[in-house]
This record gives C-alpha cells, sequence and structure tokens, in this order.
C-alpha cells in the first residue's frame, strides 16, 4: 500500500476554452479523514473532483492520488477508489442485489453484499427493481455501488443534493459510519451544514481557487465573526462600540471576531449610562458566516 | 478465459434485464413478423426474378425481412441502448470501475447479435411455417456465416454511429433517418427489379444492400452453387472494418448537451 497521503494535488488548473474553471489548486487529503470540498454551484468543486477520479484531463499541475496519476486511467488506481457521480444511473431492470452483485464482480477484493446492503441501509429492498426504488434508495445505491470493491478511498459527488431533510440526515449517518471502516472520503457539496456535520477538514472552493481550508473548527476561529444583537430604547450606541442599525427601531448589531471584548465594551457602556439592552443575543460563529463571507464576493463566473 | 468469462458475465446480466421489460421484448419478437405480413399480402401476387429464374414473392420477403430483423437487432438497438446508457451516466459509471472497456461494450453487442440470431430463427420458421419458404439446407453453411457477418458488420455500424449521437433525445432521429431510407432501397422492403440501374449502383456503396442479397441467395431455390457471395460479404466486412476505427477513435462516454 502506498504509504503518502491519499490525494495531493499542486497548482492543479482546467479551462473549458476560454473559461477557467480551476485556477491553481492546491491539495491534501490525509487517510482515513473525510474530507470535504465545499463551494457554491460553479465553483469548479465537480471539475476538480472528475480529475481526481479519472474522468477528465488536467490542465496544468501535478495530482496524485493512493500514489497514482488518475490522468493514467490505470485499472490499478480504479480498484482501489470508488466514485458516486452526481447523476449516473444503473440498470433500471435489474434487482438490487443484482447491481451490488455485477459490480463487486469487477474488483479483485469486493465487500460482502450483505455488508454492503447493512451499510446503505437496503436489506430490505434487496429484491426490489432499480426503477421501483424511491429517489433517496436510489441514492443509497449509488453509494453501494461506490463501495462494492471495497475503496480505499470513495469520492461522493454532492450526496445529499435534492433531499429531504430526513432523507439527508440518514445519508449523513451512513458516510459517517465509513469513517469506522477506516475509508479515505472526499464529498463535494454546496450545504455547509453537511461539510460541517461530516467533515475533519475542509476546503472552500470559490471561483475556481481555494479561499480557506482546515478544520471546520480552524476555520470558524480564523474566520468567522460573532453576531450580537440587542434593541435599546431612547439612545443611541457610542461610535467605538461598532454597532450598525439592524433593520427596525432602535435594534442593533455588531460583528466582531473579538466578541469578549465586544460584550465587555457593550455591556459596560449600558451599565454606565443605564440603558437596558433588550432581546440581547449573542450568535455563535458558524462555518455558515464563513462560506457566505467568502463566497459571496462578486467574482463568482465559474464553470461546475 | 478470464476474457471470454467476464465477456459472457455481461451477457448475462444484459439478458436478464432485456427479459424484464416484457413488452419490449415482445415487440422486439413481433416487429419483423408485422412487416413480413403485411407485405406478404400487400404483393402477394407479384413474382420476383433471381438469378435462376422467377421465384414466389415470399421467397424475397424471408430474407428481406431477417436481414430487418439484424439490422434491427444489431445497429438501431445497438446505437439506441448505447446513446442511452450514455445519457443515463452508466457507461461514465462503469469507466470509474476497473471493468475493462471492451467488456461493457462487447456484452451490449454480443447480447443484441443473440436477440439478433433469435429474431432470424423466428422469422425463418414463420416463412417456413406460413409462406411456403424452404429454409436453406445445401447453402446453411453460407446463410449462417451471411447471418454472422451481417450482425458484425452492424453492430460495429451501431458503435460508430454512437459517436454521431449528442445525446438521447437525438438518437431515435439520427438512428432511423441513417438507416430507413436504405431499407427502402436495398432489396429489404421493396424488390428493386424494376429500379433504375443508378439507384441501385448508389445504394451498392452501403452495406444493406449487399447484407440483403447473399441473404436472398441462400434462400434462392434455384441457387446451383454452395450460396456463398463472397463480394457482398466483402463489402460488409470493409464497413465493420472502418465502423471500428471510428468507434474507437471517436467514442464518447458522457451525453453532449
Amino acid at each position: 500500500m502506498h504509504a503518502g497521503p491519499a490525494i495531493a494535488v499542486r497548482g492543479l488548473r482546467k479551462s473549458y476554452g476560454d473559461v477557467e474553471a480551476v485556477r491553481g489548486i492546491d491539495l491534501r487529503v490525509e487517510r482515513g479523514e473525510i474530507f470535504a470540498i465545499l463551494g457554491p454551484n460553479g465553483a469548479g468543486k465537480t471539475t476538480t473532483v472528475e480529475i481526481l477520479e479519472g474522468h477528465l484531463e488536467r490542465g496544468d499541475g501535478e495530482v496524485s492520488v493512493l500514489g497514482f496519476d488518475p490522468g493514467r486511467h490505470e485499472r490499478s488506481l480504479r480498484e482501489r477508489i470508488g466514485i458516486v457521480l452526481q447523476s449516473a444511473s444503473v440498470d433500471p431492470y435489474l434487482s438490487v442485489e443484482e447491481t451490488v452483485d455485477l459490480f463487486r464482480g469487477y474488483y479483485p477484493r469486493p465487500l460482502p453484499r450483505e455488508a454492503i446492503l447493512e451499510l446503505v441501509g437496503l436489506s430490505g429492498q434487496r429484491r426490489t427493481l432499480v426503477r421501483r426504488l424511491s429517489g433517496g434508495q436510489q441514492r443509497r445505491l449509488d453509494v453501494a455501488v461506490g463501495l462494492a470493491g471495497d475503496p480505499e478511498l470513495l469520492f461522493l459527488d454532492e450526496p445529499t443534493t435534492g433531499f429531504d431533510p430526513s432523507a439527508r440526515r440518514d445519508a449523513w449517518e451512513m458516510i459517517r459510519g465509513l469513517r469506522s471502516l477506516g475509508k479515505t472520503v472526499v464529498l463535494t457539496t454546496h450545504y455547509m451544514e453537511e461539510a460541517e456535520y461530516l467533515a475533519d477538514r475542509v476546503a472552500i472552493l470559490v471561483s475556481g481557487r481555494i479561499v480557506a481550508e482546515g478544520s471546520v473548527e480552524e476555520l470558524v476561529r480564523r474566520g468567522a465573526r460573532t453576531t450580537i444583537r440587542f434593541r435599546v430604547e431612547g439612545a443611541q450606541p457610542p461610535a467605538h462600540l461598532e454597532a450598525e442599525p439592524a433593520g427596525e427601531e432602535g435594534a442593533y448589531r455588531i460583528t466582531t471576531l473579538d466578541a469578549t471584548g465586544a460584550l465587555h465594551r457593550l455591556t459596560g457602556w449600558a451599565l454606565e449610562a443605564g440603558v437596558e439592552l433588550r432581546g440581547l443575543a449573542v450568535a455563535a460563529p458558524s462555518l455558515e458566516d464563513l462560506f457566505l463571507a467568502l463566497a459571496g464576493s462578486p467574482e463568482r463566473d465559474g464553470v461546475a | 478465459m478470464r476474457a471470454a468469462a467476464l465477456l459472457l458475465r455481461q451477457v448475462r446480466y444484459e439478458n436478464r434485464s432485456f427479459w424484464r421489460n416484457p413488452p419490449a421484448a415482445f415487440f422486439t419478437i413481433v416487429f419483423p413478423l408485422m412487416f413480413l405480413v403485411i407485405f406478404n399480402l400487400v404483393f402477394s401476387d407479384r413474382t420476383v426474378e433471381m438469378s435462376g429464374g422467377e421465384v414466389a414473392i415470399a421467397t424475397f420477403y424471408v430474407p428481406g425481412i431477417i436481414a430487418l430483423s439484424v439490422i434491427g437487432a444489431c445497429y438501431t438497438n445497438v446505437a439506441m441502448g448505447i446513446s442511452f446508457s450514455r445519457d443515463q451516466g452508466l457507461l461514465k459509471r462503469v469507466r470509474g470501475t476497473p471493468l475493462p472497456t471492451w467488456a461493457l461494450l462487447g456484452g451490449k453487442v454480443v447480447h443484441a447479435v443473440v436477440i439478433g440470431i433469435l429474431l432470424v430463427a423466428v422469422v425463418s420458421a414463420a416463412g417456413t411455417a406460413f409462406y411456403d419458404v424452404s429454409f436453406p439446407t445445401r447453402t446453411l453453411p453460407a446463410f449462417a456465416v451471411t447471418v454472422v457477418v451481417g450482425s458484425a458488420a452492424f453492430s460495429s455500424l451501431g458503435l460508430a454511429v454512437t459517436s454521431a449521437v449528442p445525446n438521447a433525445d437525438a438518437a431515435p432521429a439520427i438512428v432511423n433517418a441513417s438507416i430507413l431510407p436504405l431499407l427502402f432501397i436495398s432489396d429489404v422492403f421493396i424488390p428493386l427489379d424494376d429500379a433504375p440501374a443508378w439507384l441501385t449502383t448508389f445504394s451498392d456503396l452501403f452495406p444493406v444492400r449487399h447484407f440483403s442479397l447473399a441473404l436472398q441467395a441462400s434462400f434462392n431455390p434455384l441457387e446451383q452453387g454452395t450460396g456463398f457471395e463472397a463480394g457482398h460479404l466483402a463489402v460488409m466486412a470493409v464497413w465493420m472494418a472502418a465502423s471500428i476505427l471510428i468507434a474507437i477513435r471517436f467514442f464518447r462516454w458522457e451525453a453532449r448537451r
């Protein structure tokens, strides 16, 4: 087994005609971690993973997946990875277990069929024809097919797009379950809750560039701001508090990287001036704030 | 050995899937029979000029509809099936697995040929039972070789044409437009014995007429020899070789939108 990281990417670029979809990406995914590539639609997420999967040729840069160059489309690499594409169907007239068996047969050391069905929660539908499965069940089957060969590395391209909230929860539990198998998982998503819930580390991709990378905590600590909201009557917060009006009369908002200091100054002023802070609320920083701050930049002309 | 097992496995799954959709399977089989019945009704009084003399119209239509069956099963179904699989992402999905490309496409082609041969048997049986056409005996080897060469050639053509099909919506139009007119000018639907010479010269550029004429030779009761039509078989082989080269060079894994 190759000893280095699961994925190492340096200076990756890819253009479609005049449009540069990926503009110089560096990535390192360690073995056994769940790594999320988070970004708005059109940021270049799918382009990036399709290069890693060997479906697309890279424009420029160095790419190593489990020690292989995916551009050479070698069989030994395909035996070690599992790919769950955004939209790829299987034969609708085969049953769930036939489909899983068909794909298991392509690999030298497949996972046992029962283990796969158990893992994705399709044990009860084993004899159901694919065409009769619900959308969520078909997506589970996609994952089952991706797992068929007992891959070291699994790619999940937007695994829960279009799911209702409860189906999404179920899918998340399933993906978390893969961690206990020691699989490396690379997933793309445009839902920050998904990245926050599942990933050990996250790279935020905007317009073909990685604008932030690290563990969810690190990212939040590094870049996200705490929001403090309050209402006051008959008083105006002084300028040094940096409070901005927030909608209705008397409502204010402070966004800050230094929550402790800001709260101290705010309550100090309120006590001194004898002002009551109504509806005082402190919202913890979330990945969402960071994501919106980064992804909301005007440059959003990438390609999916 | 392993390659053969791999291919056989693909064919088995294709076959299982095919019979899981009974209406589709039923009409695949009934379709050529309908043509056999209709043409024999419409032209019931005619005779056709074949080498050696005049023969009954059914002797023309049984091999004609056998040609139609093989072309439908191999050319049309392979082209449509692969275009649709490509649209649904099935090809791309398999491309990410260790299964070699040839095994995936080979499985589809071999299954198409098996269905084609089933149709040949059904049409031959109907022709012998209801239209008094004698099934080839002395020319049986020639008949079998012609069916095999035809199946291989039209499957290859079906593979090649998928590179001209951008997506599944366009597949029926492109596939039908490329084959239906040829069926009318290639001694399949209509005998060309009264057609102007330039028309037969034109249709001889394409493989369809060579296929139907080679099949006719093996069904012709006045045929004196073994029924082998080396010239016709050679033209089909050339088309097959060209198609395989085109398929290898221009095959696409994903639909164009």
